[in-house]
């Protein structure tokens, strides 16, 4: 088996696998380390290079990094790096004058961003610094796209939202609400540079089953929760039924028992182990005594009078096998549940009745635009799609990274060059080594557990609609949440010319994930060389070239390594070192020059 | 917080031994011997075959003498008995111990210069009273702790890092062992672990005295060239002569295999340890052989290892001696004091 190419900038990325799966590539590690410095201002500003919205985003995140969290491997629970992130932000100082600033002449490229999410402003950030004349078409009157209309304030709240958007608001960026765009046609005709789609998935799914023509009192839940951010819904009936366990079901339970509901069940179809929704919003949905019931799948609406009294469920018992997966189901009983209103939250599609047919805008069998994965180009030259538009429902993390991509491209394909050509990123390694016994970052592994985020009282969080819940991390609970991040992106770096095959590494290893063994041909052989091979979570085996005294070779598992840099400190000469990678993304204003297309 | 402290950590899915123990309950307080020094590898090939062997660590008992591997017994079985004895009189506290409870696991662990110069005398009267336990010889030619002066396993003619040549003959622990009558006798390399383990797992199991001499480079004051305790040194002169595998007794003994290859030899609780001869013609069992094949070896300077010598058929001291089976902790008073008349009606007898 061949060396690893620990050249390739993705090896070490991977290792990382926070980052590595964060849509953005947020450098988690490095801004926790800087929050434990109690440097706030700089956590701020790291995060804001990749994710654009950490206030934002340190509350309302889908978090993709949580579940990848190494530190999973050997404790409970991953680090709580979404708090941590709204440390960063509730904590910094007035950051203002580092960030990007509006230019003093723009480059007269003129750019419409459709849609004032995520995606938009994301583009907006990227571009309007360099000079591009940005303006963000809004149909609604307040930006913010489904980060308003959707999330509630009480869990993000309104001037969080609005002092990130000011901030790329003030690079010089024209925000027209009110401003809908009725026609993709009439729209081309203008004098653009380039077109940005951000419209999000706006429309939300219906529930055609009998008796759902017939009544009020049965919402869309994303339109529902729209209607209450604009305070044109201000009231809800006693009795309410969610059908949906996505995130969206768990906002609109949420905001139901803000707005004068007692009783609020979300109805499952699957057991719980198939809920779409994220732990942690079950959790705070269930901490609010919402009730959520399984393996009730909705049959019909029931009316006394033309006022809705209930629904009828079907009963469902299911079969799993071994891995868990359905294998059979049938109905067992019809069940009737009284209730006032019903909201449906069973997912939201993308939506583009304002583009034409003939406006050379290819869409597919399902009605979603055909989109270039890298480039986020349409069929149509100089239309670029980002966010929800794009591919579907996703996140706003997913938005903020097709933001950055397509900003490239905008800027690529106004310069005249190939989208394709697309600087690569690096990866940038410097020791951590101070002396003896003395590392740039906390190696000792501490064994405390997750700290819980405090939240404001129930009877006191129900008195209004936009108390934000979560109160944020205190002192003691951001000192040692800090410390329980593994510093995964200090990396083990492996010199094989030095190793003197003394095996002190693979003594002190706490979790047994070096080994130095015969070359073999293939992967399986070597891992059997480790005292317990853990292959899982995507991680590589790490391989070194041979050994100058045996002709074996180091290995090490990457899944189950904990960053403790126990072997680069025991190692005698230095074979094996610390050194901190640090990933450098090149967004759009720091393209390498391409040769004109 | 930067830390060198070898954190416990129990990684998820991690194996337990039969007692439920896990690897993280076999090791002791972190090393403060130099960066890759052999020792350490010593150490963590103890930690995993007394896992493996699930031996409860309250049943082992570590002693040692004076030097940096006697330090070593601090560094795993936190939960063990130990004692950190005398320069070089180890083997005689250990004997006292085994006489006093022969129940628990003994394992001692010196140094070529705690065990071939100041208490060359006891190792070799232990050896010859073949006391049951395992006795460690982690050898690398100099006195570590002292700042590397040469010791009397150092080879003629090595070179030290500074100063000149060695030139006294070599103390040879196996060859030593083999004439005063020890019943196992192995040796081999701090930096193969495949071979060492095993052997230390059949040196526990083993009836009678067992002696393992490891060598375990000192990586600050005799790893340099010229040395023949190098690593790079014993790395070219490797050679494994037998490899020696613990086999429990409730384990059935799967693989098939030829006669002449593989030699089974029972142990005393039924386990068997499996001798895989990687030379051909030579029968671990021939003292005689054992020794003409160590002597051989000197000339050719190769490092022979593994489980050079064993028999198996010899009485130990505890049997030889008729001692007590039960811990003197555990017999009555009355009985080990039985008074004044019973001990003047004994001295009649000898009237």
């Amino acid at each position: 088996m061949k060396p690893t190419d620990t050249s390739d900038p993705d090896y070490f990325h991977k290792v990382v696998d926070c980052q590595w799966a964060c849509p953005a590539h947020t450098p988690v590690p490095a801004y926790i380390r800087l929050i434990a410095q109690g440097r706030y201002s700089e956590a701020y500003l790291l995060n804001r290079e990749s994710n654009v919205f950490p206030g934002i985003l340190g509350r309302v995140c889908d978090r993709p990094c949580e579940p990848a969290c190494r530190r999973t491997r050997v404790d409970e629970e991953p680090v709580a790096i979404c708090r941590l992130k709204r440390v960063a932000a509730d904590h910094r100082g007035d950051i203002t004058d580092q960030l990007p600033k509006k230019p003093e002449n723009t480059n007269g490229k003129r750019i419409a961003l459709i849609g004032a999410g995520p995606a938009s402003f994301t583009v907006a950030n990227d571009l309007a610094p360099m000079g591009y004349e940005c303006t963000i078409f809004e149909k609604l009157d307040k930006p913010g796209g489904l980060m308003r209309s959707n999330i509630p304030a009480f869990r993000l709240p309104e001037d969080v939202l609005m002092e990130e958007l000011d901030y790329i608001l003030n690079m010089g960026v024209d925000l027209k609400l009110g401003s809908p765009v009725a026609s993709m046609q009439a729209l081309l005709k203008e004098d653009w540079d380039a077109v940005f789609v951000g419209t999000g998935a706006p429309k939300g799914k219906d529930l055609e089953i009998p008796g759902r023509q017939d009544a009020a009192n049965i919402h869309i839940g994303i339109d529902w929760l729209e209607s209450v951010a604009f305070e044109h819904t201000k009231a809800i009936g006693k009795q309410v039924l969610i059908i949906g366990v996505g995130n969206t079901a768990m906002d609109c339970c949420r905001t139901s028992l803000r707005l004068g509901a007692s009783s609020v069940k979300v109805m499952a179809r699957k057991p719980r182990e198939f809920f779409k929704a994220s732990d942690w919003e079950l959790e705070d949905a269930e901490e609010e005594n919402v009730e959520i019931i399984v393996n009730h799948s909705p049959k019909a609406f029931v009316h006394e009078n033309g006022k809705l009294t209930g629904m009828v469920f079907e009963q469902i018992e299911y079969d799993l096998n071994l891995a868990g997966a359905i294998t059979g189901q049938r109905v067992t009983a019809d069940v009737m549940i009284p209730c006032d209103d019903v909201i449906l939250a069973i997912g939201q599609e993308n939506a583009f009745p304002w583009i034409e047919e003939d406006a050379g805008i290819e869409f597919d069998k399902w009605d979603v635009p055909v989109i270039d994965k890298v480039t986020f180009e349409s069929t149509k030259r100089g239309v670029f799609f980002g966010g929800d538009a794009a591919f579907g429902p996703e996140n706003i993390i997913w938005a903020v990274e097709h933001g950055h991509q397509a900003a490239i491209s905008i800027h690529n394909h106004c310069e005249g060059r190939v989208l394709t050509e697309r600087t690569p990123d690096e990866m940038a390694l410097k020791s951590a080594k101070m002396g003896m016994m003395e590392w740039r970052y906390s190696n000792a592994y501490d064994d405390a557990p997750r700290r819980k985020m405090r939240h404001v009282e129930l009877v006191e969080r129900f008195k209004k609609l936009d108390t934000e819940v979560e109160l944020g991390f205190s002192a003691e609970q951001i000192a040692t949440e800090v410390e329980r991040c593994l510093n995964c992106d200090v990396h083990t770096v492996f010199e094989a010319p030095l190793c003197t095959e003394c095996d002190a590494c693979i003594d002190v290893c706490p979790v047994e994930c070096l080994a130095i063994t015969p070359v073999a041909e293939n992967e399986d052989a070597l891992r059997g060389a480790l005292s317990a091979s853990e292959n899982g979570n995507g991680q590589s085996l790490y391989v070194s070239s041979e050994l100058p005294l045996s002709g074996r070779v180091m290995i090490k598992d990457e899944n189950i390594c904990l960053h403790c840099g126990l072997c680069a400190e025991r190692c005698p000469t230095a074979a094996w070192d610390m050194q901190e990678g640090i990933l450098q993304i090149h967004y759009a204003d720091d393209q390498a020059g391409s040769p004109k297309a | 917080m930067t830390s060198f402290r070898k954190p416990k950590i129990q990684r998820k899915n991690e194996p337990l031994n039969d007692l439920g123990l896990a690897r993280v309950d076999y090791e002791g307080a972190m090393s403060t011997l130099c960066a890759g020094c052999g020792h350490d590898s010593v150490t963590a090939c103890l930690t995993k075959a007394f896992f493996e062997l699930s031996i409860d660590p309250a049943k082992a008992v570590k002693v040692s003498g004076i030097g940096c591997s006697s330090k070593t017994t601090n560094y795993f079985l936190n939960d063990a008995h130990g004692a950190n004895t005398v320069h070089g009189r180890m083997p005689s506290v250990a004997t006292g111990a085994i006489a006093a409870n022969s129940n628990l696991i003994y394992l001692g662990l010196s140094g070529d210069g705690d065990s071939l110069s100041i208490g060359l005398g006891q190792m070799a009267h232990a050896m010859r009273r073949n006391v049951n336990m395992l006795y460690m010889l982690e050898n690398n030619g100099v006195y570590g702790l002292t700042k590397g002066q040469f010791s009397a396993s150092a080879d003629l003619g090595s070179l030290p890092k500074k100063g000149a040549p060695n030139e006294y003959p070599a103390i040879d622990p196996v060859a030593l062992a083999l004439s005063v009558g020890a019943t196992f006798i192995g040796r081999s390399f701090s930096g193969d672990r495949k071979q060492l383990v095993p052997l230390i797992k059949a040196g526990l199991k083993h009836k009678g005295f067992a002696l393992i001499d490891v060598i375990s480079p000192c990586v600050s004051f005799n790893d340099h060239k010229g040395s023949t305790k190098s690593y790079a040194h014993t790395y070219e002169y490797y050679h494994q002569a037998v490899h020696a595998d613990y086999v429990p007794p409730t384990d059935e003994i799967k693989a098939s295999y030829d006669e002449g290859d593989v030699m089974p030899i029972e142990l005393h609780d039924g386990g068997i340890i499996q001798l895989r001869k990687l030379d051909q013609n030579y029968d671990p069992r021939d003292r005689a052989a054992a020794f003409q094949k160590v002597m051989d070896s000197k000339a050719t300077q190769e490092i022979v290892t593994g489980l050079l010598y064993i028999d198996e058929t010899q009485p130990d001291m505890h049997e030889i001696q008729k001692m007590e089976d039960r811990p003197l902790n555990e017999i009555p008073y009355s009985e080990l004091n039985p008074g004044a008349e019973k001990l003047k009606a004994l001295q009649g007898a000898f009237r």
